[in-house]
């Protein structure tokens, strides 16, 4: 299989790939088109013209509701998601090296999280604020039941990156005399950088697109997603596709950087000769 | 020095500990006691009654909705599982470089970062009256009228799952296949099997714990879920997901929080079942 002439399978087994991939990305592709559809096109082809009517009709505020004031909550909520579980999943990763008591209880209850269908912590969150009296807000209640989908996800990940980590390193700084905040500070941490990045990733984007999770804990002021949920049913214009392909515009951005910066990182590694990121 | 160092563990786990305290356990608690309380159409009531329960389980309409609810998880699962297991074969063993493996592999993985959404409402103009799929098919002279079934059905519901959800097997069956040491297939093949016989004795068998992993987050994904029947099925096929939201959305809070209880019961009884099959801290 790993020398000579392609087979048939090869081909074919591609053939399939490639067709899957056409299958992820062709419908997004397609609303990409279609949101710079002329003013008088509909929601599916022919286009009728080309233009960015309908990116301007999402600005306007009394069009579509508050697009730009949840595009800004999404957006801070989704970095203090990311911050918060880059910080907790680095320091748990840490603490995880080492069995302590209780360890096995919390690392069950970060597969549990995973598991727990979403909609059922929404409810849970929603229910306990009703049951307190309190009012659930995005920053609040829409923030911790964001935490409990990206904490997971950032803790397994952070266990595959130290199951990876050479330790002698973190030895020889402290041989050398540094103490444990600057073995951190100046050895795990750079190593592991380009994981940290993934993790942050993963907090951002989670965070930004998730829908059921904000359902019952955003309280009054609408998240993206629920927003762009609203609109589905009352909207049929191809205001809709714009507002598509800004949202998945961001995403894409925020990707883009997260790939490029730990490419970057890499490389700058290799240039500099430093056996330093083999470990993570 | 001892002491010392077990403060410090727990001040490191104490923001994730806290999470899933306050975000996990309290409220699964509160579904579980709000699911005894009485309630009418303004308020609910503290209280310990089993009538939501037995109003929920003599329902008929709650035994078809549980009935669907699996038949989608076990559609999209198969669905997704053979995909997903064919992608990441192709992917691990017959892509060469391993630079074009991290290519194709992200590739595979990038739609996972972007809105699910937004991935929903992209197959509109596809799948509608006059979508794409409908007016291909009208102009080669295969059909006289719109296809209805398309959009708004259980087929477009299982048609967005499958698109939404194949990564999750994508990503734990590659993970697998990527550890599994290349000399076996070498031994293997030395040994006279044909490759499908390597990949049904060999491969498969050693991809056990990634398929179980992928199972278990596709087959929970789908159990719980409700923005995709409702998106998808314009409101013609039923979940459990949806018939929680529509309690919730009637104010009928300990109704949703019973039929809440007996989800989680019978997802978690799926799970441990899955769970035998594959050690999941190996994984990592």
């Amino acid at each position: 299989m790993q020398h000579g002439k392609r087979g048939p399978a090869f081909w074919l087994l591609g053939a399939l790939f490639c067709l899957f991939v056409l299958f992820l990305y062709g419908p997004t592709l397609t609303i990409l088109i279609l949101s710079f559809q002329g003013p008088s096109g509909g929601l599916t082809f022919p286009m009728n013209g080309v233009s960015l009517h309908w990116f301007r009709n999402l600005f306007e505020k009394q069009m579509v509701g508050d697009f730009a004031g949840s595009l800004q909550r999404s957006l801070i909520l989704g970095v203090a998601v990311m911050l918060v579980t880059v910080v907790a999943s680095f320091s748990a990763g840490l603490a995880f090296r080492s069995r302590f008591r209780g360890s096995a209880v919390l690392f069950y209850l970060a597969i549990a999280s995973l598991i727990v269908p979403s909609i059922l912590i929404s409810l849970g969150i929603g229910l306990l604020y009703r049951v307190l009296g309190w009012d659930p807000a995005w920053y609040s209640s829409a923030f911790g039941a964001h935490l409990t989908w990206t904490l997971p996800f950032g803790l397994l990940i952070m266990f595959a990156v130290f199951n990876r980590f050479d330790r002698r390193y973190e030895e020889a700084a402290r041989d050398l005399g540094a103490t444990s905040w600057q073995t951190i500070r100046h050895v795990v941490v750079p190593i592991l950088l380009p994981s940290l990045i993934g993790v942050g990733l993963f907090g951002f984007t989670l965070s930004y697109d998730e829908f059921a999770r904000s359902l019952y804990t955003a309280g009054t002021f609408n998240t993206l997603p629920l927003e762009i949920y609203g609109m589905t049913t009352n909207v049929t214009t191809p205001v809709l596709y714009a507002l598509g392909t800004v949202t998945t515009g961001v995403s894409v951005l925020v990707i883009a950087l997260s790939l490029l910066s730990v490419t970057w990182l890499r490389r700058r590694r290799t240039r500099h000769g430093s056996d330093a990121g083999k470990a993570a | 020095m001892n002491r010392v160092k077990s403060w410090v563990t727990y001040l490191q786990v104490a923001p994730l500990a806290l999470v899933f305290l306050l975000f996990l356990i309290v409220p699964i608690l509160t579904i579980v006691v709000v699911s005894f309380f009485d309630y009418n159409t303004t308020q609910i009531i503290p209280a310990f009654l089993l009538q939501n329960y037995e109003e929920l389980l003599l329902s008929p309409v709650t035994w078809r909705t549980y009935k669907q609810t699996i038949q989608f998880a076990l559609i999209t699962w198969a669905l997704t599982l053979l995909i997903g297991f064919t992608v990441a074969y192709f992917v691990a063993f017959h892509v060469r470089s391993s630079t074009m493996q991290t290519v194709l592999f992200l590739l595979c993985t990038i739609p996972f970062w972007t809105s699910n959404v937004i991935r929903m409402i992209s197959w509109i103009p596809f799948l509608g009256r006059h979508g794409l799929a409908n007016t291909t098919l009208m102009n080669l002279g295969l059909i006289d009228q719109p296809l209805e079934f398309l959009l708004y059905s259980d087929f477009s519901v299982v048609l967005a799952y499958v698109h939404l959800y194949t990564l999750f097997m994508v990503v734990p069956i590659f993970n697998s296949m990527m550890r599994i040491d290349r000399s076996l297939l070498e031994a293997a093949r030395d040994a006279g099997a044909t490759g499908w016989q390597t990949l049904v004795n060999v491969i498969l068998p050693l991809c056990k714990p990634g398929i179980a992993i992928g199972s278990i987050f596709v087959v929970t994904i789908v159990m719980g879920d409700f923005v995709t029947v409702r998106m998808m099925s314009g409101g013609l096929s039923a979940s459990v997901g949806l018939m929680m939201a529509n309690a919730m959305s009637l104010l009928q809070y300990p109704a949703a929080a019973a039929n809440a209880v007996v989800l989680l019961l019978l997802v978690l009884g799926i799970v441990a079942a899955m769970m035998r099959m594959v050690d999941i801290r190996k994984e990592l």
